[in-house]
């Protein structure tokens, strides 16, 4: 169990500044997910968190300890790269085991703790059979029991599932939530898939050249991104963005112009009217950001609706998305699985304007006050 | 533009049988989506169909030709690999015109030059054609690598992953520009993939195969909704499909240790009427268990949240009866917390039924 906190992390590679000035709490038990694109400094952090990176400022504090020169052995934490690598040679409680036979415990001792392990992750009746005899799933197992096994204070994970087939990294996700459940050890998690940051962490952490952009839940993070950079990045289908700008109608009225092909434009709540006014965002370049389930479409005519074409139709089973051109702009829409209209179709679409997000357009940053 | 068929088709390495008597037709103007888990004998088939592999047993037709004896080059197919293979210190002009200036062809540079426009029309690269293909991003090279095969008009269009590399961002923008050009160039699209979600957002037909079979042919809706047996109900859908083991008792379908109780109705003791197994297999869908704080009529049972995983649109409850533990879906707004309790309301009518014994559907 361990509390991690980072103060003001600076690291250098050359002119090259990996990690600009980054500071997080990270509590006792949490699962925490840095997430970012190649090159946004997430591995980097991770490896000055386990002591294989010196910062070259700030502090590491684990359990209030400042472990900032401290060799990645005397941090007791274990870091764990792949979970799929295991020893072809030895049977399952062999590979268990074997990190407990390098720290030279005792025979029974290690039994026990592979025991422990083993009911853990329900693969007791597999103790004896060697990797090629196990499923995939089994496998993975095995080697996440070698990753617990030595109980250290906190998890720290690089993209450890990253090359699997889609299928299994979906039971990935939930088998290392799971665990993550059962064991509670504190656990940072470095991935660029938006998706396993989602379904995984407490709290996710977006980097991007070095900076943190936003933490928050994912549900934070999904409805209430701070900037174009998140709200780009979360998200599949990802948000819709559409270029407006906040103008007076006839009657005096705020309204949002779309902006440039399509010559509409859409009321507005008067919440969001009353942010426009104060943050002097009026006759600005704004960006409209919405969510495909929050675009509404509509086979009929229908008041406030925006006419346009059905431009593609992909199905998953469990919903549709249907993209449609507004302007030049593609726009998609999340549907019901029994919305199927024609390419080529035309249809309407409205926008629930109580769910989206509104960015100003100079600098990306989100107008919208914290919901 | 062509079918493609294939008859019998079996191809060994040694003693592993990667294409086990494989039946297949593929029809004109299709796009046929061949999905299945590393390992299947996607890639096989369709090196195979390409004329890069020699089958040991079976035939292969394209547009009702025999090809077995055929080089691919005669094949007149276009194969989009999952490693974009351009040649790298040329251009994109030139990397495009390449296929078009074969000997083969005779093409005159009048001609080469208005094929190469339509090309970068259709894949909006027109901006790219004078550099070279080291300078571009991932997605830009895979454009260029479909833009290639298009060029030459060939029967066929055989993918190989051609989008696993991309991150997902462009991955995804990717399966709706692939769907759009199909739609546009109104070509036979054969597409091999291990990822469900390409399957089932492109696909007109869908086949599921694993260890050299084809388990299902079908629309991505009777995949989803009709799965023959109980790999092609995990494989398909995301999050995947829950499956329980019952035991049928009067009008109940018994769940662990009487966990859960399931009431059947008409539907399904229609379908296990000539049923006379005691044991079943019970696949339900997460979105077809709708999670409420109340307890309903039917199928309600009171569970508590184990964990949960918040995808933004909804929350995929992993929810714990005794030593039950199963999948739901559920609203953002329902505010649901981990050690909670909730009704799970099954919805047997949207559900599969299995044979315990045989995996296939009852």
């Amino acid at each position: 169990m361990a509390e991690i906190v980072l103060r003001n992390i600076v690291k250098r590679f050359g002119s090259l500044i990996a990690v600009n000035d980054l500071s997080l709490d990270i509590a006792d038990r949490e699962f925490l997910v840095l997430l970012g694109p190649s090159g946004c400094g997430k591995t980097t952090t991770l490896r000055c968190i386990s002591g294989l990176e010196t910062p070259d400022e700030g502090k590491i504090l684990i359990d209030e300890e400042d472990v900032t020169l401290k060799r990645a052995s005397q941090r007791d934490i274990a870091f764990v790269f792949q979970l799929y690598a295991l020893y072809p040679h030895l049977t399952a409680y062999g590979n268990i085991a074997f990190p407990l036979l390098t720290q030279r415990f005792d025979k029974k001792k290690i039994k026990e703790e592979v025991n422990k392990a083993a009911e853990i992750l329900q693969i007791k009746h597999i103790l004896n059979k060697k990797p090629k005899e196990l499923s995939g799933g089994d496998m993975q197992r095995v080697a996440l029991g070698r990753a617990i096994v030595r109980r250290p204070k906190a998890f720290l994970l690089d993209e450890p599932i990253g090359t699997l087939d889609a299928k299994f990294r979906e039971e990935m996700r939930a088998e290392l939530k799971k665990l993550h459940v059962d064991i509670g050890a504190t656990t940072v998690y470095v991935t660029h898939d938006q998706v396993e940051a989602m379904s995984m962490g407490d709290r996710i952490v977006v980097m991007n050249l070095g900076v943190l952009q936003q933490v928050g839940t994912p549900y934070e993070i999904y409805t209430d991104p701070k900037n174009l950079f998140v709200a780009n990045f979360i998200g599949s289908p990802g948000m819709n963005f559409v270029n407006c700008r906040p103008i007076r109608d006839s009657s005096g009225k705020l309204v949002l112009s779309l902006l440039p092909s399509i010559d509409t434009s859409i009321s507005i709540p008067e919440e969001i009217q009353k942010i426009i006014v104060d943050k002097n965002e009026e006759k600005k370049d704004l960006i409209l950001g919405v969510r495909p389930e929050d675009v509404m479409l509509s086979l009929k005519k229908e008041e406030n609706y925006i006419k346009t074409k059905v431009f593609v139709i992909e199905t998953t089973g469990s919903y549709n998305i249907i993209d449609i051109k507004l302007g030049n702009e593609i726009v998609r829409v999340r549907t019901l699985p029994t919305m199927m209209p024609k390419i080529g179709e035309t249809v309407y679409i409205g926008i629930d304007m109580k769910r989206v997000s509104i960015f100003n357009k100079e600098d990306g940053n989100s107008i919208m006050n914290s919901k | 533009m062509a079918d493609v068929k294939l008859v019998s088709l079996t191809k060994t390495f040694g003693d592993i049988i990667a294409v086990d008597d494989m039946d297949l037709e593929v029809r004109d103007g299709e796009f046929f989506v061949l999905l299945g888990p590393t390992g299947a004998g996607k890639t096989t088939t369709l090196r195979l169909i390409a004329g890069l592999e020699k089958p040991n047993r079976g035939e292969v037709y394209i547009d009702n030709i025999f090809v077995n004896d055929f080089n691919p080059a005669v094949r007149d197919v276009a194969f989009v690999f999952q490693y974009y293979t351009l040649y790298p210190n040329y251009t994109v002009r030139q990397n495009l015109e390449f296929p078009l200036r074969s000997n083969l062809r005779k093409l005159s540079t009048e001609e080469i030059n208005k094929k190469v426009a339509e090309v970068t029309k259709v894949l909006h690269i027109e901006h790219l054609l004078d550099r070279e293909t080291v300078n571009l991003s991932g997605g830009e090279m895979q454009r260029v690598a479909i833009g290639r095969a298009i060029v030459r008009t060939p029967k066929v269009f055989l993918m190989d992953e051609p989008l696993s590399n991309l991150d997902a961002k462009l991955r995804e923008e990717m399966r709706a520009e692939l769907t759009r050009l199909h739609f546009d160039l109104g070509s036979t699209f054969f597409y091999v993939t291990h990822d469900q979600i390409e399957a089932m957002t492109m696909g007109d037909r869908v086949a599921v195969l694993n260890e050299g079979k084809i388990l299902q042919i079908g629309t991505p809706d009777e995949i989803y909704n009709l799965p023959k047996d109980v790999f092609v109900a995990r494989f398909i859908g995301t999050p995947v499909i829950n499956l329980f083991d019952a035991i049928i008792e009067k009008d109940t379908l018994i769940i662990g240790k009487r966990d859960m109780v399931c009431s059947i109705f008409e539907k399904q003791c229609s379908l296990l009427k000539n049923y006379n197994k005691k044991n079943l297999i019970l696949g339900i869908r997460p979105e077809d268990i709708d999670v409420s704080r109340e307890k309903q009529k039917d199928n309600s049972f009171k569970s508590t949240v184990y964990f949960k995983q918040s995808m933004g649109v909804e929350d995929i409850l992993n929810l714990k009866i005794n030593s039950i533990i199963f999948k739901a879906i559920a609203s953002p707004k329902l505010q649901t917390k981990v050690g909670e309790t909730f009704y799970a309301n099954i919805n047997l009518d949207r559900s599969h039924l299995f044979d315990t014994e045989t995996n296939k559907r009852i």
